[in-house]
């Protein structure tokens, strides 16, 4: 096994998962990148902690008693799933539909939300969009139970080939006008009962029950309309099988899936403006779009085996979800609930990412715009306070590992660089940070892990070391 | 004539959870109220009375005393149209300054922007809690969010101070290196520097304050006194920002609600007696907001989400007194349910934005408000008055 087949397996479950320990990657290895990818790919209801008892431990989010958005239900998802990229996927969805709890106000309705991206975001980009228009947090996001025959309300028409399929500046006000009248009558199904419920209860309004989707055919206008240079009798569901089938479409999702699992690019706004930053990528993507007939699936496995994807690690700033389930996850002690989560799913927040929150319907601004000192405080206080823990399962794996090698002997160099490694393996950016972390540890010289049982001193001095690493500039990029 | 704004400082205090107006300012001489009120409401002889009409809530005392100074501009029916009466769209909506349109931006980020265009201060803006509210954020403005002043800073967990200060230094090292790197570890590394001068120049704040004044244990105590710490640093900060709640009261209304004001009252009370023992109260607005009123009637116990409130401008540079209208209790004056707003937000924020901190109020509210006369013209500076 190759230091660089550990790299690069290490980079592919940054962006496909949120990092993994040391003896996962090497299990992957063993298994190969390509047969990797094919499990990622594919999620299975694999272990990971039950959503039973977890509601057990937190009877506030099972009843849905907080008027907040079910962020750290979420998380427990990120740090425990076995199938990493079922919930990355859902979290690009996320980003992209972004739709919040502020117009909604229901817990329940979200994580609804949420699970539908998980079973349809893999999948055909039609059935996705199809979904998404019968989403009933969507549908109240983007005012549609307002959209009426005869009476349209352009909103979610207009949201959906701008900020969802096409990108602006691929198709006329008119084409949004004919959208809107095409997903006329398509509206909450249970929207007088949610009603009568919140006012016979207010505090806790809705509870655990979610509203669900309703068509409405005496609603819904009927007529002849003509969208993108065709023109029928189209009813929402034509419409969608338009959009997916333009190369704006693919193009602009190609450039949403490059943008989140390859490389940094600039803000969507930008995109009418800015060159992609590898064209020949975002053609690459796109083509498989046509050629799979609009399967992410088969997108994103031309993309985890691409060398523009292999050649781009670190490439990334990590959003504070990556940041937050990846520091937990390497840690490696969430094997009950506890309410400390709690705390872990505040911090998201506190780092610039509510979850089911984002500030706008455009979603988070991402890349360095995730960091500000606020939010920078916030990652290097986490992260380093986590990991300086002879406590934490991954901590003491670490350690263990650590042991073996040299016979547990260590020069200040030979430590930094054996850490930087079993934490990742971290590439440094710059000779400046490794340097900084020697001379760290050069303070109190050579490190010896050989007679360990005289005392955990020595054992401190790693989880300080791993504490420090997590607050260097490479761990925020991913 | 040389802008005497530049010592001039905001602090803002927000009320989560929707504060009843109704049983803050109190039209206590008005049948209507106990009507509507037949459970959630201050007995008459209680209420601390401002006027023939009005009163304040019993454990509101601080403020009547500032009042009586004529140091308390009480702004009287603000909203704004179509009130939303979700807790988390409306506070974007006062967050953002934008009823319509959903925006991530903040208008107090806009604010620091154009109160330190280039950036130089990174302690312009302050938010006294974690994370940042939206009214902070901007794009590319930095702004700082402190916990707690005395523990605020990097690896807060690492406390023996000889392992403090090697760890901070090799932050320092670490984010400071300068050869060959990229643009992201340019920024990331220039943001981790700014972080830690920052945190280092908080850091001397409490060392060099003294004040007779002891606040109270609450949070919302305890952040107004990391205001007054800052203030009396002299750190170039403009804006504060502090939060407390939750004022969202659907039942068991009356005793959550006197103990929130007696809090925020006193707070505010034993704040401004800080500022004015240190010379700055004429240099201090304070501004209350909340994200809306509650309903007119009550629910039994408490009272579910309205529209129309309350919000209040304090400092030694206020004109004092009532404005705004007092909505009418009326059945038909009502708007569902609910008091009738009659004056924007944006008024308020305009008359803040360009009478108070000398800014430019129409590019950072996005429209012309008409403004109120509640922050007294500036008298020559003190500053300037000693010359020659």
């Amino acid at each position: 096994m190759s230091g660089q087949d550990i790299e690069l397996m290490a980079h592919l479950m940054r962006r496909a998962g949120f990092g993994a320990t040391r003896g996962e990657l090497e299990e992957m290895v063993d298994k190969g990148y390509e047969e990797t990818v094919e499990e990622l790919l594919f999620p299975q209801d694999g272990p990971r902690l039950g959503d039973d008892v977890i509601r057990r431990y937190h009877v506030d989010i099972h009843e849905s008693r907080i008027p907040e958005p079910p962020a750290t239900e979420w998380l427990y998802r990120m740090v425990t799933t076995s199938s990493p990229l079922e919930e990355k996927i859902a979290l690009f969805w996320h980003g992209i539909f972004a739709s919040s709890f502020s117009k909604t106000q229901q817990s329940r309705s979200l994580a609804v939300q949420i699970d539908m991206f998980r079973r349809f975001g893999l999948g055909r980009f039609d059935s996705l969009l199809l979904e998404l228009s019968k989403d009933p947090v969507m549908i109240i996001w983007l005012d549609n139970q307002d959209n009426h025959k005869g009476a349209i309300n352009e909103n979610f028409g207009r949201e959906l080939l701008e900020l969802f399929s096409m990108g602006d500046g691929n198709y006329s006000e008119q084409d949004i006008k004919e959208c809107a009248r095409a997903f006329t009558g398509w509206t909450l199904g249970n929207a007088e009962y949610m009603t009568a419920r919140a006012m016979k209860a207010s505090i806790w309004p809705y509870g655990a029950i979610a509203w669900h989707f309703g068509y409405r055919d005496y609603d819904h206008d009927d007529d002849e309309k003509t969208f993108l240079g065709e023109t029928g009798r189209f009813n929402g569901e034509d419409i969608i099988e338009i959009i997916c089938r333009q190369t704006a479409t693919g193009r602009f999702m190609a450039r949403h899936l490059y943008d989140f699992f390859v490389a940094d690019e600039a803000s969507v706004p930008q995109w009418p403006y800015t060159p992609p930053l590898d064209p020949d990528a975002i053609e690459t993507l796109a083509r498989a779009y046509v050629e799979s007939d609009h399967d992410i699936r088969s997108v994103l496995r031309i993309l985890f085996n691409s060398d523009f994807f292999k050649d781009a690690k670190f490439a990334r700033v990590k959003c504070p979800a990556e940041f937050v389930a990846g520091v937990i996850r390497l840690g490696g002690d969430v094997d009950e609930p506890s309410l400390e989560m709690n705390e872990a799913g505040n911090l998201m927040g506190y780092m610039g990412q509510s979850l089911f929150a984002p500030p706008s319907v455009e979603g988070w601004h991402e890349g360095t715009e995730w960091i500000n000192s606020g939010s920078l405080v916030e990652r290097v206080n986490f992260a380093a306070e986590y990991f300086n823990d002879v406590e934490k399962p991954g901590v003491r794996d670490i350690i263990e590992r650590l042991a073996k090698q040299n016979g547990g002997s260590f020069s200040p160099e030979d430590v930094v660089n054996s850490c930087l490694d079993l934490m990742g393996p971290i590439t440094m950016s710059e000779e400046s940070t490794r340097s900084a972390l020697i001379q760290h540890v050069a303070k109190k010289g050579d490190l010896s892990l050989r007679e360990r049982e005289s005392g955990k001193a020595e054992d401190d001095r790693v989880a300080e070391l791993l504490g420090l690493i997590a607050a260097t500039k490479e761990y925020h990029r991913a | 004539m040389v802008s005497d704004n530049n010592g001039r400082s905001l602090v803002v205090i927000q009320l989560t959870g929707g504060n009843d107006y109704l049983n803050t300012v109190i039209p206590y001489e008005n049948e209507l109220y106990y009507d509507n009120r037949p459970t959630v409401h201050q007995k008459q002889i209680d209420v601390i009375k401002l006027d023939g009409e009005l009163g304040l809530s019993p454990s509101m005392g601080s403020i009547k005393h500032l009042w009586d100074d004529g140091k308390v501009a009480i702004v009287n029916g603000i909203g704004y149209p179509e009130p939303n009466r979700s807790h988390f769209r409306s506070m974007d909506i006062w967050h953002t300054a934008e009823p319509t349109k959903v925006i991530g931006d903040g208008w107090l980020g806009r604010a620091v922007r154009d109160l330190d265009p280039k950036g130089e201060n990174v302690l312009t803006g302050l938010n006294l809690g974690r994370g940042l509210p939206r009214a902070l954020s901007c794009r590319g403005v930095p702004v700082a969010s402190v916990g707690n002043l005395e523990s605020y800073g990097l690896f807060p967990d690492v406390r023996e101070e000889e392992a403090r200060r090697d760890t901070l230094n090799t932050f320092a090292q670490m984010y400071g290196g300068a050869e060959g790197r990229d643009a992201i570890s340019q920024f990331i590394g220039e943001t981790g520097s700014a972080a830690l001068k920052g945190a280092d120049i908080l850091r001397t704040a409490p060392e060099k304050y003294s004040s007779s004044v002891e606040y109270a244990a609450n949070p919302l105590a305890q952040s107004l006194k990391d205001a007054a710490q800052v203030m009396c640093a002299d750190l170039g900060t403009r804006i504060y920002y502090a939060q407390h709640g939750s004022f969202d009261t659907h039942g068991g209304q009356l005793p959550t609600h006197n103990k929130l004001w007696g809090e925020v009252s006193s707070a505010v009370g034993d704040f401004m007696q800080d500022v004015r023992e240190h010379g700055r109260d004429e240099e201090t607005l304070v501004f209350v907001f909340s994200e809306f009123g509650r309903r007119i009637k009550d629910n039994g116990s408490g009272t579910d989400h309205g529209s129309g409130g309350v919000a209040f401008c304090i400092g030694g540079s206020v004109e004092g007194g009532l404005y705004g209208e007092y909505p009418s209790l009326k059945e038909h004056d009502q708007l569902e349910g609910d008091l009738h707003f009659n004056n924007d937000f944006r008024s308020t924020y305009s008359t803040i934005l360009e009478g108070w901190l000398g800014l430019d109020a129409v590019p950072i509210v996005n429209g012309n408000f008409e403004q109120f006369d509640f922050i007294r013209k500036s008298k020559i500076s003190h500053k300037l008055s000693g010359v020659g």
